[in-house]
C-alpha cells in the first residue's frame, strides 16, 4: 500500500490545508504567503531544489558562488528561498512527481512518486489536502524540421536547464532559433557561459508588439529585460536574424551546420534565401505550452491562448473552475515569473480566504496584458509546415514522419490529431504527445479560429509502474 | 569574459567521480546529471531508436521528451536529465525499447 508523507492534522480532515504543485516561481510564493497566512502546506516538487525552471540552480556541492550570474531576478528567489528553509508550516517534498489525483469528500487526495521507477524505488506516497494549487508551469513548443532529431539538436529551454544546473553546454558553437523571448534568454545565457553564437533566428519581426503599445508602457520592466537580454547579445556581437528560421540541421550523428531561410509573413521559408551556418548545436524552442494535464483530466475548464496553447481558465482570485483547484504561473497562459510570482500571492490568499493585496493584483493585470500581447506576437504562422521533407519525423518517439500523417489526413480522412494518432502512433510514444502535439494538430487541419485546440487528455500525468497502478484500490482515487 | 559556465559563476566543485559509459570511464561533478556529465564529455548521445536505429540523446533537459533514455546499472529507460550521476554508475547505450533481455 501507498504511505502518507502526513498524519491527519490536528483539526481532522485533510492533514494540510494547501499542497502546491511545483515550486517554481508561483509555487514558491504561493506556498510562503499561504504558510505565513497560517496554512499548513505541503510543497511538492519535480526537481531536487526549489525554484522551478526558471531558478533552476547548481547543487551545492557544484560550489557555486555566483549563481546569480546565469538568472534574471535571483534576489526574489533569494528572498522566498530563504522564507521557504525551515518554515514550520510548509513540509518541501523534492524529487516527486504527482501522476494522479483524485477528489474526496475534504478536498483532494495526489498520487506522488519519484522519477526513480526501478525496483527499488521508493513505494508511493499519498497525500491529502483541503486545496490544491497547481503551479506546474510548463514546457517548449516545437516545430520539427529535417535534422531536429540529430544529437546536439535541443530545446532551448533544455539548454538553459542543463547550463543552470549542470554547468554544462550542448556544444561550442550553438545557433539558437524559433520564437518569442526564451530565444533571447537563452542565447545571452549561452554567450555569458562561453558558447559561440553564431545566430539568434527569430521567426516574428516583433512588429507585433507595437499594436499593444499601451501594454508595453505599462510594462517597463519587461522592455528592460529584453533590453539587458539584448545587450549581451550585441556585447558579444551575436546576429539576431528576425523573421527567419532554421529549415534544416545537417549531419550524420551530431549536428555540423544549419540552414536558415528568411519567412514570408506566414512564416513559408522564401526560396533562394538559404544560408548555411556552421554549428556543432542547436537550441531550438516555439514559445511555451502550459502543463495543465492533472487539471484537465479532472476536468477543469480550459481557455485558448493566442498563441494557440491551451491553458486553465482561473478567476480572479486563480481559482479553476473545480471547487478547492487552484492554479497559477504558466498554468494559466505563460507569462514569465513576474505573473506567476503575482499569482501564487494572490492563489495563497484566495485559499486562505484573505482579501488580495492591491499590489499583486494590478501586477498580475498587468503582466497577464503583457503575456497576452506577447503570445500574439509569436502565435506560429501556417506557413512553417513549407519547411518539411516527406521524410521529416514529425513524432519523436515513434519516429512518424511528416509523409504518413499527410496520408493519414489526405487519404485515409483523418480531420484531428486524436485520429492521425490512432491511424499513425504519432504521439502516442514515452512523451505522450507533449513533443509532437502542436505540430501533429496543425498537420491535421487545426487548431482554427473556429476550432480551438482542444485540451490533451492523459489519465497518468507521468511514468508510474504498473505494482503503483495495482496497488490502488478504486475507492483509492 | 567568462570562457566555461563553471568560470561564470565561480565553481568550486567537489573533487569529480567517474561514471562509466560504454566502458569508458567519464568524469562526473557531484551534483551533476548523468546529461550533463555526458555533455561535459562532448557527448550528445547515448541512446539508438527503436524504427529507425538512430542516435539520440538530451533534447528538453527537463523530463518531458524522454529521449535522454539510457541503462543506467543495467535498468533501461532511465531519464539520464533528471538522474544524479553517483559513483560507479554504469551507463550503457541503450538499444531500442532497451528491453532485449526479455526478448520482446
Amino acid at each position: 500500500m501507498p504511505t502518507s508523507p502526513s498524519d491527519p492534522g490536528p483539526r481532522g480532515g485533510a492533514p494540510y490545508d494547501l499542497a502546491v504543485i511545483g515550486a517554481g516561481p508561483a509555487g514558491l510564493a504561493a506556498a510562503v504567503t499561504a504558510a505565513d497566512l497560517g496554512l499548513r502546506c505541503a510543497l511538492v516538487d519535480a526537481g531536487p531544489r526549489a525554484g522551478g525552471q526558471f531558478y533552476r540552480h547548481p547543487a551545492p556541492e557544484l560550489g557555486a558562488a555566483h549563481p546569480e550570474r546565469l538568472h534574471h531576478g535571483w534576489e526574489t528567489f533569494a528572498r522566498l528561498a530563504a522564507r521557504l528553509d525551515g518554515h514550520p508550516r510548509i513540509t518541501h517534498l523534492p524529487d516527486r512527481q504527482v501522476w494522479t489525483a483524485g477528489r474526496r469528500a475534504d478536498g483532494w487526495r495526489l498520487h506522488l512518486t519519484g522519477h526513480h521507477q526501478g525496483p527499488d524505488a521508493p513505494p508511493g506516497e499519498v497525500l491529502d489536502a483541503a486545496a490544491v494549487l497547481l503551479a506546474t508551469g510548463a514546457y517548449e513548443r516545437q516545430l520539427p524540421f529535417p535534422g531536429w532529431t540529430l544529437p546536439g539538436v535541443v530545446t532551448a529551454g533544455g539548454a538553459q536547464a542543463m547550463l543552470k544546473s549542470g554547468l554544462v553546454l550542448p556544444g561550442r558553437r550553438v545557433v539558437v532559433a524559433g520564437s518569442g523571448p526564451l530565444l533571447l534568454a537563452a542565447a545571452s545565457s549561452l554567450v555569458t557561459a562561453g558558447a559561440a553564437v553564431p545566430a539568434v533566428v527569430e521567426a516574428t519581426d516583433y512588429l507585433g508588439y507595437a499594436r499593444g503599445l499601451k501594454t508595453l508602457a505599462a510594462n517597463p520592466a519587461k522592455l528592460v529585460e529584453g533590453a539587458q537580454h539584448g545587450a549581451a547579445l550585441l556585447r558579444h556581437g551575436v546576429r539576431l536574424r528576425r523573421r527567419s528560421a532554421v529549415v534544416e540541421a545537417h549531419g550524420t550523428d551530431r549536428v555540423t551546420a544549419v540552414t536558415v531561410a528568411r519567412l514570408d509573413r506566414d512564416w513559408r521559408p522564401v526560396p533562394g534565401t538559404e544560408r548555411r551556418i556552421a554549428c556543432d548545436a542547436v537550441a531550438v524552442g516555439h514559445g511555451l505550452v502550459p502543463q495543465i494535464e492533472l487539471a484537465t483530466e479532472l476536468g477543469a475548464d480550459t481557455r485558448a491562448t493566442p498563441d494557440g496553447t491551451v491553458a486553465l481558465a482561473v478567476d480572479a482570485e486563480q481559482r479553476t473552475s473545480l471547487p478547492g483547484l487552484y492554479a497559477a504561473g504558466e498554468t494559466c497562459g505563460v507569462g514569465g515569473a513576474d505573473l506567476a510570482l503575482a499569482e501564487g500571492v494572490l492563489a495563497a490568499h484566495a485559499v486562505a480566504g484573505r482579501p488580495a493585496p492591491a499590489g499583486a493584483r494590478r501586477r498580475r493585470d498587468r503582466r497577464r496584458a503583457f503575456a497576452e500581447l506577447m503570445a500574439a506576437a509569436h502565435r506560429p504562422g501556417t506557413g512553417w509546415t513549407g519547411w518539411l521533407t516527406p521524410e521529416t519525423d514529425v513524432c519523436r518517439c515513434e519516429e512518424v514522419t511528416a509523409a504518413r500523417i499527410t496520408e493519414a489526413v489526405e487519404e485515409l480522412g483523418a480531420r484531428d490529431a486524436r485520429t492521425v494518432k490512432l491511424l499513425t502512433r504519432a504521439g502516442m510514444g514515452w512523451c505522450q504527445g507533449r513533443m509532437c502535439g502542436p505540430a501533429v494538430a496543425c498537420l491535421a487541419g487545426g487548431p482554427h479560429p473556429s476550432h480551438p485546440p482542444r485540451p490533451d487528455s492523459r489519465p497518468l500525468a507521468c511514468p508510474v509502474p504498473l505494482a503503483r497502478l495495482a496497488d490502488l484500490g478504486e475507492a483509492e482515487l | 569574459m567568462a570562457r566555461t559556465p563553471a568560470d561564470l559563476v565561480g565553481a568550486e566543485p567537489a573533487p569529480a567521480h567517474h561514471i562509466e559509459f560504454d566502458g569508458r570511464p567519464v568524469p562526473a561533478l557531484p551534483g551533476q546529471t548523468i546529461a550533463a556529465a555526458l555533455w561535459a564529455e562532448g557527448i550528445t548521445a547515448w541512446r539508438t531508436t527503436r524504427v529507425g536505429g538512430r542516435p539520440r540523446g538530451a533534447f528538453c533537459g527537463i523530463g518531458v521528451c524522454f529521449d535522454c533514455l539510457a541503462t543506467v546499472n543495467g535498468r533501461p529507460n532511465q531519464r539520464t536529465c533528471l538522474l544524479p550521476a553517483r559513483p560507479g554508475d554504469t551507463v550503457t547505450t541503450q538499444e531500442g525499447h532497451g528491453r532485449a533481455d526479455l526478448a520482446v
